[in-house]
């Protein structure tokens, strides 16, 4: 919790302002379109002979 | 260096997710034997014709193999030898190839079987025929002015 | 920073344009070969006067892969540099033009090879196809001379940090060293290649090459090379753009942690351009293919660093909830929103590529058409898009213009029709191409087969998106001919973003050249060394040269 100490200024002034939870929604959506992509990829190999 | 919390989350699950794909790569490679063509044979290209088993290209019934049997292929600008082939559904089939010129790349459209053909290599591949159909061989690596005339065709029948 | 130009100096300007001038005479070029290629492969068109289609592939490839990204990268490169480090000195510049016209002699030299149609090989020139040793000296001349360009970014940097001992230098000049670096290490591999196998060869001295040597050196060079280009867009999106949308850059010393990733393993892994090859072991292979994975971490981390900077741009402004920042960014500016569309490509890009480097995944789609549809993604979308949006602003920059309300709004109208023309045409790539169809060819019913004719609805729509994508080069050449001639006079800012206040100095471990250089060769002697010396000791006899064209 040290971090928090230190960004206290800025979380006490505007609520939302730092937050990147939406950064972190993004990068999981884009995470998971590269799963799915690979992983159709794979079975489309075990598919074929 | 300081990282944000939600970037260490999001690296951890990124080389997770890396690491998992290559151990599923690395175990289906040299655990079940799923190992991109790698033949590591050589030959020498101007006396493709006079070498065995290239001197007699199409399919062979073979014994006390791990496959019952070998399709040979010699490729040249711009045609591959033999041009049309029948396969019995289910045959596991070790396909070998050479090429007598440039560098082509031999490609069974629609399957696994892609390999590059390079002057001086042989190139194999071992797989079971298991569906049933017409499949196009064709050249997938630029070799002249006739590279997309070239083509051979398997029948993989009953 | 004392040394920070808010205008380059003219005479770096200058040089600066000389490489634009070339680079987007390229992509009209270019453009017109791409255009021609897709229609001959609808089936619908056929080529006049005996022009082969191989012969404009060629074209198609050394003009766009090799003229447009080189001589565009080395111009903002030294703008980039002069920028934020200072007005090159006298004998940079000089070095700079020297370069520059060494690379404009061997684009003409490798040029007119082409057009004679003596060299109808592709900018790969895979041997044992051989062309006009014109044409590979021209290449090489290309090479020396980005050289001899680099070498004014580097000299600059030298002396900055002379004058500023401690430092760190400034972020963009700083990552234009990691590039020129990573490129000076790269073409070591292609121009040995050349020098000493294709020159000899294609002269007669020697009568044999040999052919797997030759592709390894070519492949050592050929994935680095696509670091190269699309380390200045990394450029433009962690520096410039926070600039542009008002933003701060979310983080110094991870941007420059991630450039030194790209360094350390974008090179040691050219084997997974060749997992189909018969003369490599495939434990070699899958080592190259593990260090490729490991060059995804850099991209991952800019991701996270992209999202947060629009993130917290648009919290700053008001936004809430969990994608409201979304809406705050500034998409009537064409300097953002033509990079953004090059950054969302980059999504399906970088998933096409861990398949490609996915060792006997690569068996799906080996050059079939989904390769060409990926880097049509990779370079053709995200880096491109990227130097069109640099081109907005540096190019009224130097001429002393600005880019008009008309012109911005052109400019979105051309990054969208881009990415409508593109979503058709490298979309029906990857399709295709996960059907079978190949890459780098022509026409063709291949004797009538099923298979073939399941393919041709698809070549229809690369035609369709290739005519969309003609149009918008042609958009784009238009905006860039105002930019550079006909824009009112005035100030256009060259934008460069600053780091947040609160944020920590750059460790100086960053700017240890050593280190990083050290490391770097050792992890190629390390993916290298062995495999390289299994291709000599049990190399088959060599190749005599072939014109099939």
């Amino acid at each position: 919790m040290a971090k928090m100490e230190l960004n206290r200024k800025t979380k006490t002034e505007i609520e939302d302002s730092s937050s990147l939870k939406g950064t972190l929604a993004s990068v999981f959506l884009l995470g998971f379109f590269l799963i799915v992509t690979w992983v159709s990829v794979y079975f489309l190999f075990l598919d074929r002979f | 260096m300081h990282m944000h919390k939600f970037e260490k989350i999001w690296l951890i699950f990124g080389i997770g997710t890396l690491l998992v794909f290559l151990t599923v790569l690395g175990v289906s490679a040299f655990y079940l034997g799923n190992q991109p063509p790698s033949c590591l044979a050589t030959i020498n290209p101007e006396k493709v014709d006079t070498t065995a088993p290239f001197n007699e290209p199409g399919l062979k019934k073979v014994e006390g193999k791990d496959w019952d049997y070998e399709l040979v292929y010699v490729a040249q600008a711009f045609a591959y030898s033999p041009g049309e082939i029948e396969v019995p559904l289910g045959a596991k089939v070790k396909v070998i190839a050479t090429t007598k010129d440039v560098i082509h790349g031999f490609q069974v459209a629609g399957t696994n079987i892609n390999m590059m053909l390079e002057p001086g290599y042989i190139s194999e591949y071992v797989t079971t025929f298991d569906k049933a159909g017409e499949y196009l061989i064709l050249c997938n690596e630029y070799c002249g002015s006739g590279h997309h005339m070239m083509t051979s065709k398997i029948k993989v029948v009953e | 920073m004392n040394t920070l130009n808010a205008k380059i100096d003219p005479r770096d300007g200058k040089l600066v344009m000389a490489h634009f001038y070339v680079a987007f005479i390229a992509l009209a070029v270019g453009g017109l070969a791409g255009l021609l290629q897709t229609l001959v492969r609808s089936g619908k068109f056929v080529l006049p006067a005996g022009i082969g289609y191989y012969q404009i592939l060629t074209v198609h490839g050394v003009v766009l892969g090799l003229v447009l990204t080189t001589f565009f990268i080395m111009g903002f490169q030294i703008a980039a540099t002069s920028r934020t480090s200072g007005t090159l000195s006298n004998l940079q510049r000089k070095l700079g033009w020297i370069g520059f016209w060494l690379m404009t002699a061997g684009t003409l030299m490798a040029a007119t090879m082409i057009l004679l149609n003596k060299a109808s090989v592709l900018y790969t020139f895979y041997a044992p196809l051989q062309a006009h040793f014109i044409y590979y000296l021209g290449l090489t001349l290309v090479v020396v001379g980005s050289w001899v360009d680099g070498a004014a970014v580097l000299g600059k940097y030298i002396s900055w940090r002379k004058q500023n001992p401690g430092q760190p230098s400034p972020l963009i000049t700083f990552m234009a060293v990691v590039n020129t670096m990573l490129w000076i290490v790269a073409t070591i591999g292609v121009a040995a290649t050349v020098l000493f196998q294709l020159l000899p060869w294609s002269l007669g001295i020697v009568d044999r090459v040999d052919v797997l040597v030759s592709r390894t050196l070519f492949w050592y060079f050929g994935h680095p090379l696509v670091y190269f280009w699309l380390l200045p867009a990394y450029m433009a999106w962690y520096v410039v753009i926070p600039k542009v949308i008002g933003a701060k850059i979310f983080s110094d010393s991870l941007a420059r942690l991630s450039f030194i990733l790209f360094l350390l393993f974008s090179i040691p892994v050219g084997f997974h351009h060749q997992l189909m090859e018969p003369g490599i072991d495939p434990a070699w292979k899958f080592l190259q293919v593990i260090l490729t994975f490991l060059v995804v971490i850099p991209s991952l981390m800019t991701a996270f660093s992209l999202f947060a900077t629009f993130e917290s741009y648009g919290r700053s402004k008001g936004a809430t909830g969990l994608f409201g920042w979304f809406k705050k960014l500034p998409w009537g500016d064409a300097r953002f929103t033509v990079p953004f569309i090059g950054m969302l490509s980059f999504i399906p890009a970088g998933a096409g590529g861990l398949v490609n480097a996915s060792h006997q995944l690569n068996q799906v789609i080996h050059n079939t058409i989904w390769v060409t549809g990926h880097f049509h993604l990779t370079l053709a979308t995200a880096v491109v898009l990227t130097f069109f949006g640099i081109s907005y602003w540096l190019v009224p920059h130097v001429t002393g213009r600005v880019l008009t309300k008309a012109m911005n709004k052109l400019a979105i109208y051309q990054g969208v029709l881009w990415a409508i023309g593109m979503t058709f045409m490298s979309g029906a790539m990857h399709a295709a191409g996960l059907l079978g169809a190949p890459r780098r060819s022509s026409f063709s019913e291949y004797g009538g087969a099923a298979q073939a004719t399941e393919w041709i609805p698809y070549q229809i729509a690369q035609a369709v998106g290739g005519t969309i994508l003609f149009v918008a080069i042609i958009l784009m050449l238009y905006i860039f001919v105002n930019l550079a001639f006909f824009a009112p006079k005035g100030e256009e800012e060259f934008p460069i973003g600053e780091v947040s206040d609160k944020a920590e100095k750059s460790p100086m471990v960053f700017e240890n050249w050593k280190l990083w250089l050290g490391i770097t060769a050792l992890l190629i002697l390390f993916a290298y060394t062995i495999p390289f010396i299994d291709m000599i000791q049990n190399a088959p006899i060599g190749s005599k040269g072939y014109k099939l064209w």
